[in-house]
């Protein structure tokens, strides 16, 4: 269990990792902002509680290896790592997305080396994270450093995907742990009528997986699933992260409509466009409020 | 310059017969003992490709992925991120044609280093039938920024191709036939990644050809030799492109007619025809796989009613000579 002390440090550091988010989706004018602000709670665990890293010293050999594979959440993961003290400014997240940046629209690490991969197109990112778990055992260091998989829940469409599933439980990856955000929403829709993906859990205890399941929001538990997961053996670990995308914006809230979509451009039956920005950013600030109090 | 070939090897009866997949087979084999960080990764065609003499050595560093050629790529880049020299391997269709966006987005972009090794390249592929002749791997791969393209003449240079594929950098391509072709290098013919061989000098036409069409360029040269004087180039690697060898043998000669086992649209006639149309326009003509699907057959049947024999491309040759001499 955390102390309270530590679980309220943790959320009022993902409501700030939400704030900066919905400020960098401002001036790039375009971006994903569901994913992102549903996802900011699980990264702020992983950067600010269970990663094993140095953001003075990104390429320290023993770190944890953090492979995204929905690319596309990206803001989240500039916005925790620049809060984590990552070699971000924030003039620099203002460029996301535009010309020269390092912070491209999907992440490219030859840019940005501090990330494992670059990424975007959906379902590949499993097959690599399995790579880099073979490297870590050829090389005796399955025990020095784990390897975690963000992955959507969308992404589990794609085959690929299941051909990494298959490849994890036969080679018995147990240096892996995969995060599934479990947000059941996808651009087109809501997973289950874009493409039924439910029941995900038996899915993968069926191809001999150790299946864990959390509420994406609530620290205690994610911390305690992802430690749970490191000390498993013999077979790789997937974490179902139930989520809300939108987290923390209510008129954001469980809508596919924001999927794709920046602040300011987004649905316009809640909130007006030109005040959605502005709006987004006072909620935050509100819960940020009654978290100091 | 001296290629040290093997002896009478224009001989077509005596030269030895051996395909290029086991070269490279026996390439990785060789390759593994000094490079402990070399894996190798099969879809099921480990022994087709000739990779079991690895995976027979070096089960440790051998990995399975079954029939999942997109996971082939994904595990592949995983493990060059890393720090290991991964070679995929698995026929060319696949490896090449089925997961062509995974491989541009882990491998390519990012510029890792993976080597990717193929079988059943081109109609030498035989009674398989379309399905498993790729014909348009060298398109596939030329198109792609950081890739280099290998395309080995015989068995001893595609056992080269492979060492040599782990001193490069970022993607590369070396593309085999199934069948057994003619063995004319030797272990002592130089061969360096990114420099063409005038394997034959000549002052009417440029020959240039890249995999087993080599062997047939050098035995028409020498049969037409006191008809026409025709320089063979050996492009054994199409990316990046050795422009200066071509142009210096294209500005004595003015014409150019190049041979391949691959689609003409998109092969390595079709980077040479660029080549030139930006440096210095020739006619030419592109000889090879006429933008069709041709069917099953045994590769001797194939290569003479696809023209892709010493025969149906001399008959080539000498249609575009005769036209360029009206």
């Amino acid at each position: 269990m955390l102390t309270d002390k530590k679980n309220k440090e943790l959320e009022l550091t993902a409501n700030r990792v939400r704030q900066t988010i919905i400020e960098m989706l401002i001036p790039a004018g375009a971006g994903h902002t569901a994913g992102p602000l549903g996802m900011a709670d699980i990264f702020t665990a992983l950067y600010f509680h269970v990663l094993k890293h140095d953001p003075k010293n990104p390429a320290w050999p023993e770190r944890d290896r953090l492979i995204l594979s929905n690319g596309h959440i990206c803001p989240v993961r500039y916005s925790a790592m620049y809060h984590a003290g990552y070699d971000i400014t924030p003039e620099e997240l203002k460029t996301f997305r535009k010309i020269g940046s390092r912070l491209e629209g999907h992440p490219n690490m030859r840019r940005l080396p501090a990330l494992e991969t670059s990424s975007g197109p959906l379902g590949e990112g499993l097959s690599q994270a399995c790579g880099f778990a073979l490297a870590a055992r050829m090389d005796g260091n399955q025990n020095k450093y784990h390897i975690w998989c963000l992955t959507s829940d969308g992404e589990h469409e794609e085959g690929m995907t299941w051909e990494a599933v298959m490849l994890a439980a036969k080679y018995k990856l147990d240096n892996l742990t995969v995060i599934i955000d479990r947000n059941y929403i996808q651009i087109d829709g809501d997973t289950e009528s874009v493409m039924p993906l439910d029941p995900l859990a038996e899915k993968y205890k069926s191809f001999n997986w150790n299946v864990l399941e959390t509420d994406g929001h609530d620290f205690n538990e994610i911390v305690a699933r992802l430690e749970e997961s490191k000390a498993d053996r013999g077979r790789p670990t997937v974490i179902i992260a139930r989520t809300t995308p939108g987290k923390g914006v209510s008129f954001m809230e469980n809508d596919y409509r924001w999927h794709g979509i920046p602040p300011g451009l987004g649905p316009e039956d809640k909130v007006p466009r030109e005040r959605q920005a502005a709006e987004a950013l006072r909620e935050l600030k509100e819960i940020e409020n009654n978290l100091l109090k | 310059m001296n290629y040290k070939f093997s002896e009478n090897y224009l001989d077509e009866k005596t030269v030895k017969w051996s395909p290029m997949r086991e070269g490279a087979g026996l390439g990785m084999a060789e390759l593994g003992e000094i490079k402990k960080d070399m894996v190798v990764l099969g879809a099921d065609t480990l022994e087709s490709c000739r990779a079991h003499h690895f995976a027979k050595k070096f089960p440790e560093r051998t990995i399975q992925v079954g029939v999942a050629e997109q996971n082939l790529i994904g595990v592949s880049a995983g493990l060059a991120y890393a720090g290991k020299v991964p070679y995929a391997v698995t026929y060319a269709p696949f490896l090449i044609g089925r997961a062509w966006e995974p491989m541009r987005t882990t491998i390519c972009y990012p510029n890792n280093h993976v080597v990717f090794v193929s079988s059943h390249a081109g109609l030498a592929t035989g009674s398989d039938g379309p399905t498993h002749q790729m014909t348009e791997d060298i398109a596939l791969t030329n198109c792609l920024p950081n890739f280099t393209v290998i395309c080995p003449c015989d068995a001893e240079q595609a056992k080269k191709a492979v060492k040599a594929a782990y001193d490069l950098k970022g993607p590369v391509y070396v593309r085999n036939a199934r069948e057994a072709t003619p063995v004319f290098t030797t272990p002592d013919t130089p061969f360096e990644v990114g420099k063409a061989q005038v394997l034959r000098e000549g002052k009417d036409l440029t020959a240039i050809g890249h995999g087993y069409m080599v062997y047939w360029l050098l035995q028409i040269a020498e049969e037409l030799a006191n008809k026409i004087s025709i320089e063979v180039i050996n492009l054994h690697t199409i990316k990046p492109l050795d422009g200066k060898t071509i142009l210096k043998s294209v500005k004595k000669t003015g014409k150019v007619f190049t041979a391949e086992d691959h689609n003409v649209k998109g092969g390595m006639g079709s980077v040479v025809a660029q080549f030139l149309a930006e440096n210095y326009p020739v006619p030419m003509k592109l000889h090879g796989v006429y933008d069709e699907f041709a069917e099953s057959g045994s590769v001797k049947d194939l290569w003479k009613k696809y023209k892709l024999d010493k025969e149906g491309t001399k008959e080539k040759l000498l249609e575009f000579f005769k036209d360029e001499r009206k």
